[in-house]
C-alpha cells in the first residue's frame, strides 16, 4: 500500500468510482466520479485532530460496527491515502445542524462543507478491473441464526475481535458479554448524571439520599415538595443502579471465548445460494484458529467442513500443525443448525460421520466462514465497462487468456475474476499490469510507425 | 565533506547539523514536549540549527529543511519524526534538492518509538526522544557522502522451461518488446503435450500447446533453443552471462538481464503403491496417454487419490490432481454414459467456481464418491478394490477393470542443480523457494530470478499461464529502466586486511560476495549485496564493514545513549 502510494507513476485516486468509458484499446477516455470527501486532499496531512474533536459517534464500517467511528473519519489507521473524510450521512454541520467543530480544529484548514461530486475525464491506454468481492451475508441462512444468537458472528467479524489494532484489542470478548458491557458503560454514564442531581440534594441538606429516603418513607417530610422531589430523583436512580449492580455482577463471571466452532461453506457450495466452492476460506478459518490459540493457549477449535480444502503451498502442513499444536479439530460434514444454549453460547447440531450419529455441542463463539460473494456493483460495473459477467457473478475471462475480459484493453484480477487467495491474487495482478503494458507498448509501437 | 572524516573518531570540527523535531500533528506535539526537544537538540555538540515543524513531511516542512541547508550552510540533516520505512526516501530526496549528499541524513523515530508507545508518559516520553535525538545527531557526525551505485542492464530475459508457464513468460516479454531466450530440453509444450483435454472446458490440451508455441515462434524477438540445458550461469541482476549446451558438444553464449525459471515438475511414478503395474493400475497421466492413443477400454474404473500424496513422506498437496481426476471422469462418462468410474478421496480439492461446478456435474452424470481414510488405506486385488467408507462406516469392495492413481507432481530430480546454478533455495519438498509466499509470490529473494508455474507449486494451466504473464511485469518493472540503479548503503571489504577465511561468503545470504583465489581475498558484489551487514557481523578481522553502519558510526551513536 505504502509502495503504491510513494510511487512516482501511480496517481491514486481513492473514494472514486468509474461512470463511463468510451474508446478502444491504447485510448480509453474514462469519466471519473471524484465524490467529494469535505475535506481538501492536497491540504488534509491525515494528523486526525478533527476525529478526536468529534462529536458524533457511528458505528466503523471497518470494524464490521463492532467499534466507533466518528463521522469525520479515516477509512482504517494507516490507510493510504490518509486523507480523512466526513461521512454525508451523519455530520452534523452537512444535515443542518450546527457544529463545524472539525473546521476550527483543523490547522490545515483543510476543511470545507461546500466541496461537491467532480467529474474527472482520464485517456488511458488499458484498464485493470480489480474490485475484489463482498462477504455473503449470512443471515440469509435461517438455520444459522446469525444476528439471532449474539455470539455467531462471522469470520471477517471474527477477524477483527482477534485484530490486535480492533475493537477488543484482539481479546476474544463474546458479543452477548460485549453488549453486556456496553449496557453497563451506558447505565453508569446514567448513573453519574442522576448522583450529581442527587449530590445538589445531599449538599444543600447535608445528609446522604439514602438516610435521607429512608426518613422519607417513614412520612418525615410530608408535604415538602423540594424533598418530594428528591425522593423521586432518589427512586430514578435506584432504577438505574439496581440493575447497573446485577449486571456488574454477571459481568464479572465473563470469560473470554476459549472453545470455538468454525462452520465452512456458508453460502458457498450450496445451491440455495452459490454452488461455487469460496477457495480462501479453509486457510481463513485454520488461521484464525491458530491465532486464538496464539493469543490464549486454551483456546481448542473445531472446523466442521465438507471437504477441508488446503491447496495451496504449505497449506496442508498448515493444516496439520493446526491440528497437531493448536487444540483444532476437524470435523467432516456440514452443519445442520445452531441453537442457542445457555448463557447465549451457541450449541452446533451436526452429524458425526464417523460414528453416524447426530450430536450437538454448545460453543463459546461460532465463526461463520462465509462465502466470497460477486459485489453488488458487478453489473453495473460491467455495463459501464461493457465486458460480461460469468455464470457465477465474476467478469469473463478465457482459460486461455486468464486476465483478459471480453472487451480487448480491459483485464481483470483477483477476486473479481473469481475467489482466490492471496498468492494467486498477487501474481494475477502482475499478470494483469503486464497485459496491460503490452497494450500500451503496442500502441506506442503503431503511433511510433 | 573531508572535514567528516576524522580518523581519529573524534567529532570533526566544521560539522554544521540541522535537527528538525516533528510535530505530525498531534500525533507527536500530543504527547511530548516538542520544543523542550527543539530546544535540547540545538545544545547537542555539532548541531547549528534545529527547527520544530508542524508536519515535516509537508511541502512547507520540506522546504523549512532546504531553506535550513541553504540558510545555515548545514552539511548534515536530522529528521525527527515518524518511521523511516515511509519517509526517509522523501527526506533524503528533498536533501538532494538542496544539493546536500542525501547520505549525509539521518532519521530518528520519535513517534513510533516514543509518542506511541509512552501515550501516557509524556515526561519520560520527551525524554527518550531527546535521547534517541542526541543518538541520531552523534551518528550523523560520522555519516560519510555516498553516490548511489548504477549498473548496465542488458534487455534480454532467459527463460528455462518452455511448458505452459514459460511459453507464456516468453509470450508476454516478447509482447512487451523485450528479447526473450527460451530454453527447453525437451519439446516445447512440457506437460501439456501428454495431456488429452484441459478443465474446464474440455478444450484440445494439443490445441492450446500449438496456439502458444506458434505465437512465441512467430515472435522475432525470441531466440528458442528446444533440445538444450542450461551448464553455467554467472552474474547478476542486469548482466548474466550464461553458456547453453545444446548437445553433440555444441554450446551457446547468452546474456540476459533477469532470468525466469519455469522448469515444472513431474507426475510422480508411485513405484510399489497399489499394485501399480502400469497396466492395471496406472497414474492419471498415464491415463491421458490412452485417451490420446485411443487406447483406452475399460468400463469400470476405480479412481485414488493422494496416491503418494498428503503422506509422511509427501506431506503436501498436489492441488491438480483430484480435479485431473474429475475432468477424466468426465470424460471417460462422456465417450461411454455406461461406464461406472468411482473416485476414492480424502479431501475432494475442488476450489473455486469451475472446479467445483465440475464435481457437480460429475456427481450429475453418475460419478461416484466415496470418503476412504487414510489410516485405512484402500486395498487393490485382482480387479477389487476394497476400503472402509468413512462417511457410511462400511466396508466396501468395488470390482474393476482399471484403477488409475491420481499421483502428485512431484519436483524434478535436477532441481538441486539449477538451485546451485542460480544460487537460488528451494523449500522442504524440493519446490523452488519464493521470496514471499503471500506478497512477493514471482520472485526470488535473489534480484532480477523469477519463478513461475509448477516449479514454484503445482499448478493448473491456467494459473501457470497467469504466473507466467505475471512474472513478465515484474521483470519490466526493472528492464524498463534506463539503469540499474541500487543503494550505495552496501559492504565493503578492506584489501589490504582480508585474510581470505571465507566466512563471510557463507554467511552472506545473497550470495553477493566471492573468493579471489590470486589475491587470497574475499571481495562485494556490490549490485547483490543488499546491505544485511551479516558479513561485517561475522568478520574475525573486521576487514568487512556496512556503509552507512559503520563501526565509527555505530559506536558513535550507543555511546551517546
Amino acid at each position: 500500500m505504502l509502495d503504491v502510494g510513494r510511487h512516482p507513476n501511480i496517481e491514486l485516486m481513492a473514494y472514486c468510482e468509474v461512470e463511463g468509458l468510451e474508446g478502444e484499446a491504447g485510448d480509453f477516455r474514462v469519466s471519473v466520479r471524484k465524490k467529494a470527501r469535505y475535506v481538501d486532499e492536497a491540504k488534509c496531512t491525515g494528523c486526525g485532530a478533527c476525529t478526536e474533536k468529534c462529536p458524533t459517534v457511528v458505528p466503523d464500517a471497518f470494524n464490521e460496527g463492532l467499534g466507533e467511528r466518528r463521522a469525520i473519519y479515516s477509512w482504517f489507521a494507516q490507510g493510504i491515502p490518509s486523507t480523512h473524510t466526513i461521512d454525508p450521512d451523519h455530520c452534523r454541520q452537512l444535515n443542518g445542524k450546527k457544529c463545524g467543530i472539525c473546521a476550527k480544529t483543523c490547522q490545515a484548514e483543510a476543511i470545507n462543507f461546500e466541496q461537491k461530486d467532480t467529474l474527472v475525464e482520464l485517456n488511458v491506454g488499458a484498464v485493470v478491473v480489480a474490485t475484489g468481492y463482498e462477504v455473503f451475508d449470512p443471515s440469509r441462512i435461517p438455520e444459522y441464526q446469525y444476528q439471532q444468537i449474539p455470539n455467531v458472528v462471522t469470520a471477517i467479524e471474527f477477524e477483527r475481535l482477534l485484530s490486535a489494532s480492533g475493537p477488543t484489542g484482539g481479546h476474544l470478548d463474546r458479543p452477548s458479554d460485549l453488549a453486556v458491557e456496553a449496557e453497563i458503560e451506558a447505565l453508569e454514564k446514567k448513573a453519574k448524571k442522576g448522583q450529581k442531581m442527587l449530590d445538589k440534594f445531599e449538599q444543600k441538606y447535608e445528609t446522604p439520599s439514602a438516610q435521607f429516603y429512608e426518613a422519607f418513607l417513614k412520612g418525615a417530610y410530608d408535604g415538602d415538595e423540594d424533598r418530594k422531589k428528591w425522593a423521586q430523583k432518589y427512586e430514578a436512580q435506584l432504577e438505574i443502579t439496581r440493575p447497573l449492580e446485577a449486571l456488574k455482577k454477571k459481568a464479572e463471571g465473563f470469560d473470554a471465548a476459549k472453545k470455538l466452532a468454525f462452520i465452512q461453506c456458508v453460502g458457498s457450495r450450496d445451491f440455495r445460494f452459490y454452488p461455487f466452492c469460496s477457495g480462501y476460506c479453509c486457510m481463513h478459518s485454520i488461521k484464525e484458529a491458530i491465532i486464538a490459540h496464539e493469543h490464549e493457549p486454551q483456546t481448542t477449535s473445531t472446523i466442521f467442513g465438507m471437504d477441508i480444502r488446503a491447496v495451496g503451498k504449505g497449506f496442508e502442513e498448515y493444516k496439520i500443525r493446526g491440528g497437531n499444536q493448536s487444540g483444532v479439530r476437524y470435523v467432516r460434514g456440514r452443519v445442520a443448525e445452531i441453537v442457542e444454549g445457555e448463557n447465549h453460547n451457541p450449541v452446533v447440531v451436526y452429524e458425526d460421520t464417523r460414528e453416524q450419529k447426530v450430536k450437538s455441542e454448545a460453543f463459546d463463539m461460532v465463526i461463520l466462514a462465509t462465502a466470497c460473494a460477486p459485489n453488488k456493483g458487478v453489473a453495473e460495473l460491467a455495463s459501464v465497462l461493457s465486458i460480461e459477467i460469468n455464470r457465477f457473478g465474476f467478469f469473463q475471462t478465457d482459460p486461455a487468456r486468464p486476465m483478459d475480459c471480453t472487451r480487448p484493453g480491459i483485464f481483470v484480477c483477483g477476486c473479481a475474476h473469481g475467489p482466490m487467495d492471496i498468492p494467486e491474487s498477487v501474481a494475477q495482478a502482475s499478470g494483469a499490469a503486464s497485459r496491460a503494458a503490452q497494450v500500451l507498448i503496442g500502441s506506442e509501437l503503431r503511433k511510433a510507425s | 565533506m573531508s572535514e567528516a572524516k576524522n580518523a581519529s573518531g573524534e567529532i570533526p570540527e566544521h560539522l554544521r547539523i540541522g535537527v528538525f523535531i516533528c510535530d505530525c500533528g498531534s500525533n507527536i506535539a500530543g504527547h511530548l514536549d516538542c520544543p523542550a526537544i527543539t530546544e535540547y537538540a540545538s545544545t547537542l555538540p555539532g548541531v547549528v540549527y534545529a527547527k520544530e515543524n508542524l508536519y515535516t513531511c509537508s511541502e512547507a516542512g520540506v522546504l523549512e529543511i532546504q531553506k535550513g541547508i541553504q540558510e545555515h550552510n548545514l552539511n548534515r540533516v536530522v529528521v525527527a519524526s515518524c518511521s523511516p520505512r515511509t519517509h526517509q526516501p522523501l527526506f533524503q530526496s528533498s536533501c538532494a534538492q538542496a544539493d546536500l549528499n542525501p547520505y549525509l541524513f539521518e532519521m530518528v523515530n520519535i513517534r513510533d518509538q516514543c509518542s506511541w508507545v509512552h501515550m501516557q508518559e509524556k515526561e519520560n516520553g520527551t525524554e527518550k526522544a531527546k535521547d534517541l535525538v542526541r543518538m541520531g545527531v552523534a551518528k550523523a557526525a560520522f555519516l560519510e557522502p555516498q553516490e548511489d551505485i548504477e549498473a548496465s542492464l542488458i534487455r534480454r530475459v532467459l527463460v528455462i522451461g518452455g511448458g505452459a508457464a514459460g511459453l507464456s513468460a516468453a509470450q508476454s516479454l516478447g509482447g512487451m518488446g523485450l528479447e526473450v531466450v527460451l530454453v527447453e530440453k525437451d519439446a516445447l509444450g512440457g506437460l501439456l503435450n501428454r495431456i488429452n483435454r484441459l478443465a474446464p472446458h474440455g478444450e484440445k490440451a494439443s490445441d492450446r500447446v500449438s496456439e502458444l508455441v506458434e505465437s512465441v515462434k512467430a515472435m522475432p524477438n525470441v531466440t528458442l533453443y528446444s533440445g538444450a540445458r542450461i551448464s553455467s550461469i554467472d552474474g547478476y541482476i542486469g548482466n548474466f552471462e550464461i553458456t547453453i549446451d545444446q548437445g553433440q558438444g555444441n554450446q551457446a553464449q547468452e546474456k540476459a538481464g533477469c532470468i525466469v525459471v519455469a522448469t515444472g515438475a513431474v507426475p510422480l511414478s508411485p513405484e510399489g503403491l497399489y499394485g501399480y503395474d502400469k497396466k492395471t493400475v496406472i497414474t492419471q497421466m498415464e491415463l491421458e496417454s490412452l485417451f490420446l492413443e485411443g487406447n483406452f477400454h475399460a468400463e469400470k474404473v476405480v479412481m485414488i487419490q493422494c496416491a503418494g500424496a498428503r503422506s509422511s513422506e509427501r506431506p503436501y498437496c498436489s492441488r491438480i490432481c483430484c480435479q485431473t481426476a474429475v475432468k477424466n471422469a468426465l470424460w471417460i462418462k462422456e465417450q461411454n454414459p455406461a461406464a461406472s468410474v468411482h473416485i476414492l478421496y480424502r479431501d475432494m480439492q475442488m476450489y473455486g467456481t469451475e472446479k467445483e461446478q465440475m464435481l457437480s456435474d460429475a456427481r450429475g452424470v453418475g460419478v461416484r464418491f466415496h470418503v476412504y481414510d487414510p489410516e485405512n488405506p484402500p486395498v487393490v486385488d485382482k480387479g477389487t478394490v476394497s476400503f472402509y467408507e468413512s462417511l457410511t462406516g462400511e466396508q466396501e469392495d468395488i470390482s474393476c477393470d482399471l484403477v488409475v492413481l491420481s499421483t502428485p507432481l512431484v519436483a524434478r530430480e535436477d532441481v538441486a542443480d539449477l538451485s546451485q546454478l542460480l544460487r537460488v533455495p528451494v523449500d522442504q519438498n524440493n519446490f523452488f523457494l519464493e521470496a514471499h509466499a503471500k506478497l512477493r509470490p514471482l520472485d526470488f529473494a535473489t534480484d532480477g530470478i523469477f519463478v513461475c508455474g509448477s516449479a514454484r507449486y503445482p499448478a493448473t494451466v491456467e494459473e501457470a499461464c497467469s504466473q507466467g504473464i505475471g512474472v513478465s511485469s515484474r521483470i519490466a518493472t526493472i528492464l524498463f529502466k534506463d539503469k540499474l540503479i541500487v543503494s550505495a548503503l552496501v559492504a565493503e571489504i578492506n584489501p589490504e586486511t582480508c585474510v581470505g577465511c571465507q566466512g563471510c561468503m557463507d554467511m552472506c545470504p545473497y550470495g553477493a560476495i566471492s573468493y579471489r583465489p590470486d589475491l587470497n581475498i574475499c571481495e562485494v558484489n556490490t549490485i547483490l549485496c543488499k546491505g544485511c551487514g551479516c558479513c561485517a557481523a561475522t568478520c574475525p578481522s573486521q576487514s568487512a564493514s556496512l556503509k552507512g553502519f559503520k563501526p565509527q558510526q555505530v559506536l558513535a551513536q550507543i555511546r551517546g545513549l
